[in-house]
C-alpha cells in the first residue's frame, strides 16, 4: 500500500504548505526541493523562494477511480497549473465540480487536508489549487 | 421575557461595579487586516426538517455552511488568516503571535496556530495557542493579542476565530452548528490602520448550558439555561458594564454585532436595547450560514467592515457558553477604504453557495461511522 512517510511530508512541508522551493539565480529554474546544483544549467547560486499564488489551469484530469487512500474525494480533479513565472506545478484543484472546469481558467492557492494517515491519524495538509474569488 | 432580563442584568451591572476588576480603556492597539471564510456548502434547514420528521415552519434559520471533505479549523483558519495578511499589507515575517479560537481543533493535542503560521510563511519565532471558551474562543484570541500589542511585545499578531462545529444527529443544535474563520491582524498605531480598539470588557460565569466531555464527539446542552442566564445575561452585562464605563449611549454606534446562534437571540438583545434592526443587520449572518462559533461574531465584524465608513463605530459583543461575552468597541480608521478591495468581500464568499442535501452532509461532516 502506498504511504507517505511521516518525516518524508514534514522535510518537504515548504513546499506542500506554502510552494517554498529552490531557485536558480542564473536561469531562473525553480526546485520543489533543496539543491545544491541546478537541475538545469548546473549552476551553484540557489536560493530560497516562493511561487506566486495565483496561476492559470493548463490541463487537468477528473479522478473516479482511486486508490484507496482517497476513496472519499472522488471524484476530484488533479490539474497542470501555470504559475505566474511560467513554473509549472501539479496538484489537486478543490471547490470546483468538474463541469465548472475551464481550461485557462484562474486558479489560487490554498492549504487543504490532503489525506490523514489511516494509523497514526495525524493529518497530511498541503496545498490544492480553487477558482480565484473575486 | 426580555423586560426581566433587562431588569435583572441591571442590579447585577450595579453590584459588579464594586467588583469590577478589568481596565476597560484599549491604548494603542489597531485592525490593520481582516478576512471571513465561509465555505461553499450549504444545507438548508428545511432539508434537516425533513429528515428528522420536524415541521421545517419551525426551523431557526435558512440554511448554514458546511466545510467540504478536505477543509477543517486550521484549513479555513489558513483561508480568513490569509485575507487579513493580504489586506494589512504586513511581511508575515513581522507577525510575532498566532492565536486560534475554536471548539473544533482537529487535534486534541497538537496546536493549529504553528500549521497556520507555516502555511502563510509566518516567522517561526511568535508565541501560538489555541484557545477554547466555546464560542467566545475567537474573541479571547484577540484580547490577548491586544494586550500583547498594548505591552509592545509583538509589532503585529493574528487572532483567528474558526469552527467546524457539530450537532449531535437529531439534536436541535444541527440545524445550526456550521463552519466558518474569521482573522484579523493586530498591531501599533499606523495612519492606514483600518480600525482602532478603544473599549474592552467581559464578563464571565460559572454557567451549565452547553459543554462537550474529552472522548465526546457531540456537546450536551441543557434548553433551561440556554437563552436567558446565558446568552442574554452575558451579552447584556458585558455591553452594558462597557457603555457604563465609557460613557457612551447606544445611539453613539453605527453598527452593532454579536454572537448569533440563531437570527431571535441577537434581535431579542437588540428590542431590550432599543437598537434599530438597520444597526443590527449588516452584521447578522446567521440566517444564512449558520452559528459558526468561534467565528461568528467576528464574521459579522467583517462583513461590517466591507462597508463602514471611517469615524464610524461598531459594538462588538460575543458570547460563549460556559459561560461569558466579551464586548468591544471599534471605530474604524481612514485606512479602511484603501484595503477593503485587497481581498474578496465576505458576499463573494457567500455567493459561491453549493447546496447538498442531508446525505452528502452526513458523509462531509464525517457522521458515517465505518468509512475511513
Ligand atoms: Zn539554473
Amino acid at each position: 500500500m502506498f504511504v507517505i512517510r511521516i518525516p518524508r511530508y514534514w522535510r518537504s512541508k515548504g513546499f506542500r504548505y506554502r510552494l517554498e522551493g529552490y531557485r536558480c539565480e542564473k536561469c531562473g529554474h525553480f526546485h520543489h526541493s533543496p539543491r545544491l546544483v541546478c537541475r538545469k544549467c548546473g549552476s551553484r547560486s540557489i536560493r530560497r523562494d516562493r511561487l506566486s499564488q495565483t496561476g492559470r489551469l493548463i490541463s487537468y484530469t477528473v479522478v473516479k477511480s482511486s486508490t484507496p487512500l482517497f476513496e472519499q474525494y472522488v471524484p476530484y480533479v488533479v490539474g497542470v497549473v501555470k504559475m505566474v513565472d511560467g513554473s509549472l506545478v501539479v496538484g489537486q484543484v478543490t471547490d470546483c465540480d468538474p463541469e465548472e472546469l475551464r481550461e485557462d481558467m484562474q486558479v489560487e492557492v490554498t492549504l487543504r487536508k490532503i489525506r490523514v494517515d489511516g494509523e497514526n491519524k495525524l493529518i497530511q495538509y498541503g496545498y490544492k489549487f480553487r477558482p480565484v474569488i473575486e | 421575557m426580555t423586560n426581566h432580563v433587562f431588569a435583572s442584568s441591571v442590579t447585577l451591572f450595579k453590584k459588579l461595579q464594586e467588583v469590577m476588576a478589568a481596565m476597560p480603556k484599549v491604548n494603542g492597539a489597531y485592525i490593520h487586516g481582516y478576512g471571513g471564510y465561509v465555505p461553499r456548502f450549504r444545507i438548508k434547514a428545511a432539508e434537516i426538517a425533513r429528515v428528522w420528521g420536524k415541521d421545517e415552519k419551525d426551523v431557526p434559520i435558512r440554511e448554514k455552511a458546511v466545510a467540504g471533505l478536505d477543509e477543517d479549523t486550521i484549513t479555513m483558519a489558513v483561508e480568513a488568516a490569509r485575507q487579513a495578511l493580504t489586506r494589512a499589507g504586513v511581511d508575515p515575517k513581522k507577525i510575532g503571535a498566532v492565536h486560534v479560537g475554536t471548539e473544533s481543533k482537529p487535534y486534541a493535542v497538537k496546536p493549529s496556530g504553528t500549521i497556520v503560521a507555516e502555511a502563510l510563511g509566518i516567522s517561526n519565532f511568535i508565541t501560538s495557542a489555541d484557545y477554547e471558551f466555546a464560542c467566545k474562543a475567537g474573541t479571547e484570541a484577540i484580547q490577548t493579542i491586544i494586550a500583547m500589542v498594548e505591552a509592545r511585545r509583538i509589532e503585529y499578531g493574528l487572532a483567528i476565530g474558526a469552527d467546524t462545529a457539530q450537532g449531535r444527529p437529531s439534536d436541535a443544535l444541527e440545524y445550526t452548528a456550521a463552519s466558518g474563520a474569521a482573522a484579523l491582524v493586530i498591531g501599533g498605531e499606523s495612519k492606514d490602520a483600518v480600525a482602532r480598539f478603544e473599549y474592552s470588557m467581559t464578563y464571565v460565569t460559572d454557567t451549565p448550558d452547553f459543554w462537550r466531555r474529552s472522548y465526546e464527539r457531540f456537546p450536551m446542552h441543557t434548553s433551561r439555561f440556554t437563552g436567558e442566564p446565558a446568552y442574554f445575561k452575558h451579552t447584556l452585562t458585558a455591553l452594558k458594564s462597557l457603555l457604563q464605563e465609557n460613557g457612551y449611549k447606544i445611539s453613539d454606534f453605527d453598527y452593532f454585532v454579536f454572537h448569533q446562534p440563531n437570527v431571535k437571540f441577537p434581535l431579542t438583545v437588540a428590542k431590550v436595547l432599543a437598537i434599530p434592526n438597520s444597526k443590527v443587520e449588516t452584521g447578522l449572518v446567521s440566517g444564512i450560514i449558520g452559528n459558526t462559533y468561534a467565528a461568528c461574531s467576528l464574521i459579522g465584524l467583517v462583513r461590517i467592515l466591507d462597508s463602514a465608513k471611517p469615524g464610524q463605530r461598531i459594538l462588538l459583543t460575543s458570547f460563549g457558553s460556559g459561560a461569558g461575552s466579551d464586548s468591544l468597541v471599534i471605530t474604524v480608521e481612514d485606512g479602511i477604504e484603501s484595503k477593503r478591495n485587497k481581498a474578496p468581500q465576505l458576499d463573494k464568499l457567500i455567493a459561491r453557495r453549493k447546496e447538498i442535501d442531508y446525505a452528502l452532509y452526513i458523509k462531509m461532516r464525517d457522521k458515517i461511522r465505518g468509512v475511513q
